[in-house]
């Protein structure tokens, strides 16, 4: 018979659909686990409201649960309270930098206009001359940025607060 | 009359219409940057179609998905505001349209967080968050091209001229307001638009751009009554449900 720790664990073998490096639970998209009788509630919540990874990690939970003869499971999506970069684990945060991507920095206000962009410092040279390309990235997550050092293009995770 | 069911689906149209348009740009956007921003937020916006018609469904009680809502009325029962529905035309157009209506959800949001309503206040929670980013983006556009050249200067200032015939609509009020005001549902327009103003009058005057001095105002797509445009956008929406009734992938 599993236990609800067990389950946490089978969670951190499942990845996310469009940073493959981190796992839901780095991610902290999965918010609670509990037992209603013989079966499993997981309740999840997006990282955008758009992000069309939330299937896929519905379906690649049920399937990992599946895989250890754990069938009585429901997913259910929240969008309450509202998911924040602030819920990226440590782990995942190192994660993300080894695989290439700047993990979020604590950002300006958005209401100011034409405030200098966050310095995030680049995934491989670790040089804080670095340049936003563009606020909006190759997913909803991501902002897109070039290092002005050794001139890699990279992702930034960036911060949603 | 279900009066939230009826709000939500204004609210919701709002975002599925505008997400609609703006989708229409990609391949097409000025520089690769720009193609992918006004993308994201397309996706951002058709998101939160999805989180409001899933509840608006929810509501009604009739068992309607939120593809049923979207793919699946006839054009009369959509109540987007006439703004949303406005064509791209250029880069100006579509930054001015996104501005005006940006500038109009920020605060509309942060009203609706506050909300009796749990799920509509989780919602808006979700939803302002992203329009943040929306707003920066399209309001240092206007400002970028309004204080720009002299051709982009002109240019913005016309799709204003143009545009602002459809802002008063966002501030359009009837008896589903009035029953949801009661209720602390939803809270009072004229706040909303006191916010909008403000915002509104420091950006165009950082652009040095002139609000028009026309006094008439459109409305009617929160009853149902749209422009010519929206029966086009809605040809290619639900082609797919309409030519293969009941299709998944």
């Amino acid at each position: 018979m599993v236990n609800k720790e067990r389950i946490w664990e089978l969670m951190e073998e499942v990845f996310d659909p469009e940073v493959p490096v981190l796992t839901v639970v780095d991610l902290g998209v999965v918010r609670e686990i509990v037992k209603i009788g013989d079966s499993w509630k997981i309740t999840i919540t997006p990282t955008y409201s758009g992000c069309p990874a939330m299937k896929r990690i519905e379906d690649d939970i049920l399937e990992k649960l599946a895989e250890h003869d754990v069938h009585n499971v429901s997913v259910e999506l929240v969008l309450a309270p509202a998911w924040t970069t602030d819920w990226l684990s440590e782990n995942g945060k190192r994660k993300l930098k080894e695989y290439g991507i700047a993990p979020p920095v604590d950002e300006v206000d958005k209401s100011v206009l034409f405030a200098e962009p966050p310095t995030v410092p680049c995934p491989k040279c670790d040089s804080k001359h670095t340049k936003m390309v563009s606020q909006f990235g190759s997913t909803a997550c991501k902002a897109h940025y070039q290092c002005q050092e050794c001139m890699e293009p990279f992702d930034y995770f960036k911060c949603l607060k | 009359m279900n009066t939230l069911f009826e709000y939500l689906v204004r609210l919701g149209d709002d975002s599925l219409i505008l997400g609609h348009r703006l989708s229409e740009w990609c391949g097409h956007g000025p520089i690769l940057e720009e193609d992918i921003a006004m993308t994201n937020i397309a996706l951002d916006l058709v998101g939160q179609a999805t989180s409001i018609l899933k509840y608006a469904g929810e509501v009604e009680g009739k068992g309607r998905s939120e593809d049923d809502i979207a793919f699946l009325r006839y054009e009369r029962e959509y109540k987007n505001a006439l703004l949303v529905e406005q064509p791209n035309d250029d880069f100006g157009v579509t930054m001015m349209r996104q501005f005006l209506f940006d500038a109009f959800r920020k605060p509309l949001f942060e009203q609706l967080t506050q909300s009796s309503d749990e799920q509509l206040a989780a919602i808006a929670e979700k939803s302002l968050k992203e329009t943040k980013y929306h707003l920066k983006h399209s309001a240092e556009w206007v400002i970028r091209l309004g204080d720009g050249t002299d051709e982009s200067h002109d240019r913005v200032q016309s799709a204003l001229n143009d545009l602002w015939r459809y802002t008063d609509e966002l501030f359009f009020t009837d008896e589903v307001d009035a029953d949801l005001e009661a209720k602390g549902i939803i809270f009072s327009s004229e706040e909303l638009k006191a916010s909008w103003s403000e915002m509104v009058k420091n950006v165009l005057n950082q652009a040095t751009l002139t609000i028009p001095d026309n006094g008439w105002q459109h409305d009617g797509g929160r009853r149902g009554l749209h422009s010519e445009h929206l029966g086009y956008i809605l040809a290619e929406l639900q082609y797919m449900q309409r030519a293969y009734p009941g299709m998944e992938w």
